[in-house]
Parts: structure tokens; C-alpha cells; sequence
């Protein structure tokens, strides 16, 4: 839990956008509120996936996620798509074998039916490809203007094979941190399809279900130490959490890390830092030094996992956790928090 | 490393060996950024001081304009349209991002175009554009104006906060008593629009060097050498590294744009006070898409947050670290003075990227 948890006032009059972004501001809204109200040993670990370790002598994986994209429709998927990813990629996290979703479907009055029936059959597929099902659902339709044309809920639950144990708090120095692929495409695809930004790009999000990327990680070898979906706030949120949790530095390396060059383009244009940008197909993995091979062989025989590499090490134990940026002119700095949603810049 | 760098990084050491202290002002929010995140400062010799001037707008719109702006937002017939960044800086009593979050009608736009066209459909609303910047973003105003003259979308105002940085760089020489300012990194994108001919004044009437840079950390490094050579030889001029971008006569048409839509006015820097010459207004004739004026409203002289040194450091005189309340109560998610709030702000970067040396 972050410092903020320790001051019980919340002292914002109005809930900001800020508060839903994954950074700073979210971190107080949870200590300070939800955790107020509702804290318990499961929940305060705040992790992307909640763990029951004894459930009926089962160890089971749960999660939910709420979807709101704007707009609704983007390169390379769907708020349907998008929904059953984020949950699945949830459960992966915490090293767990999606099993079924739930889904609560929210829609204004006057959503047009075939793009519904497009979302749902966008979900439809990636629930076949991941050998999942959705087993229990709920609808309600909001007065028009009540909302943005459709919101979705999934949860979903997952079982955790035996000795199976991911988690920040087994990274260890030494570890390799890896990643699947390139960053910074979903939010820069999802930014790029609204109506009032006028720049034409290529950018795709690379909107994708990992279940089976996370399994054939962890079949290769047992010493994958911890996963992180890097979602919202990106890889630099991420990583940081990851060093909190872990009380540990770590380095990272700015010609290791894979940006596409149109997504460099578009961020040095725009005045945005890549490492901050959402994905939604991006696992980040802290490995023990001995097995980084296999892993990384595993990984890139998935389709999911081409472009797979090391990006990184946890280089000590400290109570002063940080991530530690290395420049390509061989210069470095700590990455810091996100404060806010980042804006574009003005010239 | 790349050995391009490596290079570069030698000839700096070895041409600034010998030298007296030099002290290099960006004047160009980018430029303090770029500097930030590529860690320069950890490379360049003791003696060369990197300092970070009046070169992001958002930092210098003056909190009177601010609580202008919110007046504004506050009824609820008219429409704001802004670049994000604006949204946080504080006004003397609120924001436009708290605003936005009690109902007002506020919307971030990445382009002016935008603000325009929503003028156009909605022709009984009342949209005006927070129009801010220097010379790169002034010609972009200048097209709309005269696109709503001529198609007359009276629902359609703006803003102007608008200001060019030639006067700002000539005021801040002549404070050089208290910043010692050597040479200067001139800013490309501004540059791009006026040319290099504008920027002569610095090495012909005060003899000081200044090179037109780039944005990437090679751009800026082969800039440093530049300054540093002319130092040596001691043959003050003005010359571009970016020139693959700059001409020595710029571009015209946006010159063009900007000479027929405004004349040049005083204007209010935040943190400095008034700059002779240093700010764009709308020429007569295009008066009534003033929103100053068809709103009546008035500059009201707001003081500066106390102990907020963002004054001394827009003019070079301070560096963040100097500031009693930086990192302390004032932080990118709570700012006490602009410099921190606008991500191209000085305190801003320093808080993101420097931590690592203190
Ligand atoms: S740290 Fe904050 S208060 Fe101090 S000068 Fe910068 S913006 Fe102003």
C-alpha cells in the first residue's frame, strides 16, 4: 500500500478524471476509500488478480474489470474484445488457467443493435481461442444521454495449479524482467480513433488474450518469480508498483525496451513518454537469471510472444525501492509516478 | 553508448577545458525537457550550466488571465475549448480541471481547428478557444480569425494569451546582472515560423553566441559545442543546427498570417511582470472574436502564491532546488506556482528527471 494509505482523508470535493487513471490519484481513492470501508488481507495486496488459497482445498483465481473505452471502436478491437482480454490477462497475471467469465452488460437507449452484435461476437472469439465461457451475465439499458453508449463489466475465475506461486514478493535480485513485445500501441491506437484528434497513424492496439503466452512461461520452467499485465499507466506504473511491492531497484534500458517508430513519431509530436501509455497485450515477467533462456524460448514460439526480450534486471534489495532509467547516451534517472492522465503538450 | 556520442561528449570536455563558467539558457519548454529526460546534464563538464528560461507558455499566461478564463467557464452558455495542459494551472481560487469536474463545459482540443468547427455546428453556443503560445502556435490562431471573418461564425471568440519570445529573450539580457547568462540554445519550433533573423539582436547588439537547436539529446549536444566554439574563437553569432527545419527567413506564409491578423502589443509574463512589445493582439478590425473584449473583461492584478519562486526561475536567477517549497508542498499533483504544473514547466521536469542528484 502506498504512504497516502496511512492519511485517512480524502480530500478531493469531486471525483476528478484523474481518480479513474491508474495513478497517483486512483492509489488515494482506493487506500482512502474503498479500503476504508471494505479492507481485508485479500484485497489490501491490491493485485491484479485476488488468490484464494483454500477455497474447498482449491487454489482459485479471481478478478474483475470494468470497461469504458472511448470510442468504442478502435484499430485492432473492441470494447467486446477488450473485455475479455483485460480479465483474462488479469487472471494470467497471477499465474492462473482462466476458466469462466461473467459479463454485466450496461447500454444507452438507442445503441445501434449491429454494432452490439459486433462487440459480442468480437468477445465470442477470444472466449473460443482461450477456451473459456461466459456463465453468467446481466443487462440493463440507461435513458439516452445517461450514459456513453455501452460500459462493460466482466469478472472472471481461474484455478491456480499446485506449487504454482507468482508474485512481486518472490522478485529477487538478479531476476531478468521481460517483455512480449513493443509498448504504448493500445492507448496510442485508442487516442488515435477519436473523432477530434485529426492525425492520421498505423497504429493498431495490441488488444490480446495472454492466457496461453503465461502458461507455456511457467510450463517451461518454475522460476518465472512474478507477471504483471501493463495496463494502464504502462510499463513505467507498472514496474514501479512491482519495486514497491518487492522492495527492490531495478534498471531498465532505453535500447532494450521496443518502440515501434510510428509510436515514437506520434509520442515525440504529441509530447507523451511511451513508458507511461497503456497496453493491452503486454506481460511483463521478472525471471530468475538461470531460466531467462527457456522462458524467453517458450515465449517466443507463441504468437503472442515473437518479439519477446529482456528489458531489464532487479539489480538489489532496498527499502528505498525505485526503477532506474538507462539512456541510450549512457546517462540515467528514476522513473517517477504518473501524477495525472498525460495531456498533450502545447508546442 | 553510441559512439557518435561518445565523440560529441569528448569535444564538449575538451573545448569547454579552460573556459570560465558558462551559462546556457534554453528559452524553449521542449528543449528543458529533452535535456530532463536524456539525463545531458550528467555529461557536460562542471563549468557548463544548463538554465531553463521562459520557454513553456503555459507557465508564463498570468493568473489574471486564469481566473478570466474560469469566469468564463462558469456560465454555462459558453464552451471552452483548450490544450490539456492549461487545465491544471491553478488561478488565484480554482482551475479549469476543477471546473470541468462541477459540470462547467470545458473541452481539451489537440487542435484549434476543432474549437471552429464546433463553432460552426452549433451556431447558438458561444465557443471560445484559449488561444496560447509563441510564434509556432500564433499562425494556426491567425488562419482561424480570418476564416471566421470571412465565413462571419460570431459565436466563435477567442482567448488570446498569445506572446513572442524575441522581446522576452532581449528583457532577460537586459537583466543579465542578476543571471549571467553566456549564450543561449534558441528554440527550433518557434524558429521555424520566424527564422533565425528575428534572434540577431543577441550576438550583434549584446555579443552574446546562440545556436538554433534540435530536440533530440545528439541535436542539443552538437548545440552546446557550437556555443562552446564560439566562445572560444570569440566570434558571437547566431547559427542553426536545426537547419534541416530553420531558414534564416523562416516561413513566410505563417509570418504572413500572423503580420495580417495582429499587431504587437505589451503583455503580462507570469512570474516576470510586463515585457515591452512581447505580446500578440487582434487588430481592430477582428476585435469582436476578442473574448476579453466582447466579455468585458478586465486584467485584475492577482499576487504570485508566497514563498513561489517561479519568477527567479523563469528568468535564470534560481533553480528549482533553490525553492523552499519544491517537492515539499509543491508537487506536480498539488502545484503551489505554474513551473509545475505544465509538464514543459522547469519545476516540473526538474521534479521528474533531476531527482536522481539530489
Ligand atoms: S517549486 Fe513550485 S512554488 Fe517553487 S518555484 Fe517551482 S512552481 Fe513555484
Amino acid at each position: 500500500m502506498t504512504s497516502s494509505a496511512k492519511n485517512n482523508n480524502f480530500s478531493d470535493k469531486n471525483i476528478l478524471l484523474s481518480h479513474g487513471d491508474g495513478g497517483i490519484k486512483t492509489g488515494e481513492l482506493i487506500n482512502n476509500l474503498i479500503i476504508k470501508y471494505f479492507g481485508n488481507k485479500i484485497l489490501n495486496r491490491l493485485e491484479d488478480s485476488a488468490i484464494i488459497n483454500d477455497f474447498h482445498n482449491e487454489k482459485i483465481a479471481y478478478t474483475t474489470d470494468s470497461f469504458v473505452v472511448k470510442p468504442v471502436f478502435f484499430p485492432g478491437g473492441n470494447i467486446g474484445k477488450l473485455c475479455i482480454c483485460g480479465t483474462i490477462n488479469d487472471l494470467a497475471a497471477a499465474g492462473a488457467t482462466p476458466v469462466a467469465l461473467s459479463m454485466g452488460l450496461i447500454i444507452e437507449e438507442g445503441f445501434e443493435v449491429k454494432y452490439l452484435e459486433k462487440i459480442l461476437e468480437s468477445a465470442g472469439e477470444v472466449l473460443k481461442e482461450t477456451k473459456t465461457a461466459i456463465i453468467t451475465g446481466d443487462t440493463k439499458v440507461v435513458e439516452k444521454n445517461g450514459m456513453d453508449k455501452i460500459f462493460i463489466n466482466t469478472s472472471g475465475i481461474g484455478y491456480v495449479k499446485g506449487n504454482t506461486d507468482i508474485t512481486p514478493l518472490n522478485i529477487k535480485p538478479g531476476d531478468k524482467i521481460i517483455i512480449n513485445g513493443s509498448i504504448a500501441e493500445h492507448g496510442l491506437a485508442v487516442l488515435s480513433s477519436r473523432p477530434e484528434f485529426n492525425f492520421k497513424t498505423n497504429i493498431i492496439s495490441d488488444c490480446a488474450p495472454l492466457s496461453s503466452l503465461v502458461n507455456e512461461m511457467i510450463g517451461s520452467s518454475d522460476k518465472v518469480h512474478a507477471l504483471r499485465d501493463a495496463t494502464r499507466g504502462g510499463i513505467a506504473t507498472i514496474l514501479i508498483e512491482m519495486s514497491e511491492k518487492s522492495k527492490t531497484r531495478i534498471a531498465i534500458y532505453e535500447d532494450r525496451i521496443p518502440v515501434k517508430k510510428e509510436v515514437r513519431a506520434l509520442c515525440e509530436f504529441l509530447g507523451l513518454d511511451p513508458l507511461y501509455i497503456a497496453n493491452e497485450g503486454k506481460m511483463v515477467a521478472f525471471v530468475d537469471p538461470a531460466d531467462t533462456n527457456k522462458v524467453l524460448d517458450a515465449m517466443k514460439k507463441n504468437k503472442y510472444g515473437k518479439d519477446s526480450c529482456i528489458i531489464g534486471e532487479v539489480t538489489e534489495n532496498s527499502t528505498e525501492s525505485a526503477v532506474f532509467y538507462n539512456t541510450k547516451i549512457g546517462t540515467k534517472r528514476i522513473l517517477d509516478k504518473l501524477y495525472s492522465e498525460q495531456l498533450p503538450r502545447i508546442c | 553508448m553510441q559512439n557518435n556520442i561518445i565523440a560529441l561528449i569528448e569535444e564538449i570536455k575538451r573545448t569547454a577545458n579552460g573556459l570560465s563558467q558558462i551559462n546556457i539558457m534554453e528559452v524553449c519548454g521542449t528543449h528543458t525537457m529533452a535535456i530532463g529526460k536524456n539525463g545531458l546534464r550528467q555529461v557536460l563538464p562542471q563549468n557548463i550550466n544548463l538554465i531553463s528560461g521562459p520557454g513553456c507558455p503555459v507557465c508564463v499566461t498570468s493568473i489574471s488571465d486564469i481566473d478570466n478564463i474560469i469566469e468564463l467557464a462558469e456560465n454555462p452558455c459558453n464552451y471552452i475549448f483548450s490544450f490539456g495542459d492549461m487545465l491544471k494551472i491553478p488561478g488565484s481560487k480554482s482551475s479549469l480541471y476543477k471546473k470541468r469536474s462541477e459540470g462547467a463545459n470545458i473541452k481539451v482540443c489537440y487542435s484549434p481547428a476543432d474549437a471552429f468547427d464546433f463553432a460552426v455546428k452549433n451556431p447558438q453556443k458561444k465557443i471560445i478557444f484559449i488561444a496560447i503560445g509563441f510564434e509556432t502556435t500564433a499562425p494556426l490562431t491567425a488562419a482561424l480569425i480570418k476564416k471566421a471573418y470571412e465565413t462571419k461564425t460570431n459565436n466563435f471568440f477567442i482567448y488570446n494569451t498569445h506572446k513572442i519570445v524575441p522581446p522576452a529573450i532581449e528583457f532577460l539580457l537586459n537583466s543579465s546582472n542578476k543571471n549571467n547568462i553566456s549564450a543561449f540554445l534558441c528554440p527550433g519550433h518557434v524558429c521555424a515560423v520566424t527564422g533565425s533573423r528575428p534572434f540577431d539582436f543577441i550576438s550583434k547588439i549584446y555579443g552574446k553566441p546562440a545556436v538554433i537547436s534540435g530536440f533530440s539529446a545528439e541535436d542539443i549536444l552538437k548545440s552546446i559545442l557550437m556555443i562552446l566554439k564560439q566562445i572560444k574563437n570569440n566570434k558571437p553569432e547566431v547559427e542553426i543546427q536545426y537547419d534541416w527545419v530553420v531558414k534564416e527567413n523562416g516561413n513566410p506564409i505563417a509570418i504572413q498570417y500572423m503580420d495580417n491578423i495582429f499587431d504587437i502589443n505589451d503583455a503580462i509574463w507570469r512570474g516576470i511582470g510586463n515585457i515591452k512589445k512581447s505580446g500578440l493582439v487582434l487588430k481592430n478590425k477582428f476585435r469582436n472574436f476578442d473574448a476579453k473584449v466582447s466579455f468585458a473583461l478586465k486584467d485584475i492584478k492577482v499576487p504570485e502564491p508566497r514563498l513561489c519562486s517561479c519568477g527567479d526561475i523563469l528568468l535564470g536567477v534560481k533553480k528549482p532546488f533553490e525553492c523552499r517549497l519544491f517537492g515539499k508542498s509543491c508537487k506536480p499533483d498539488n502545484p503551489v506556482g505554474p513551473c509545475m504544473v505544465s509538464s514543459e514547466g522547469t519545476c516540473s521536469a526538474y521534479f521528474k528527471y533531476e531527482k536522481y542528484k539530489t
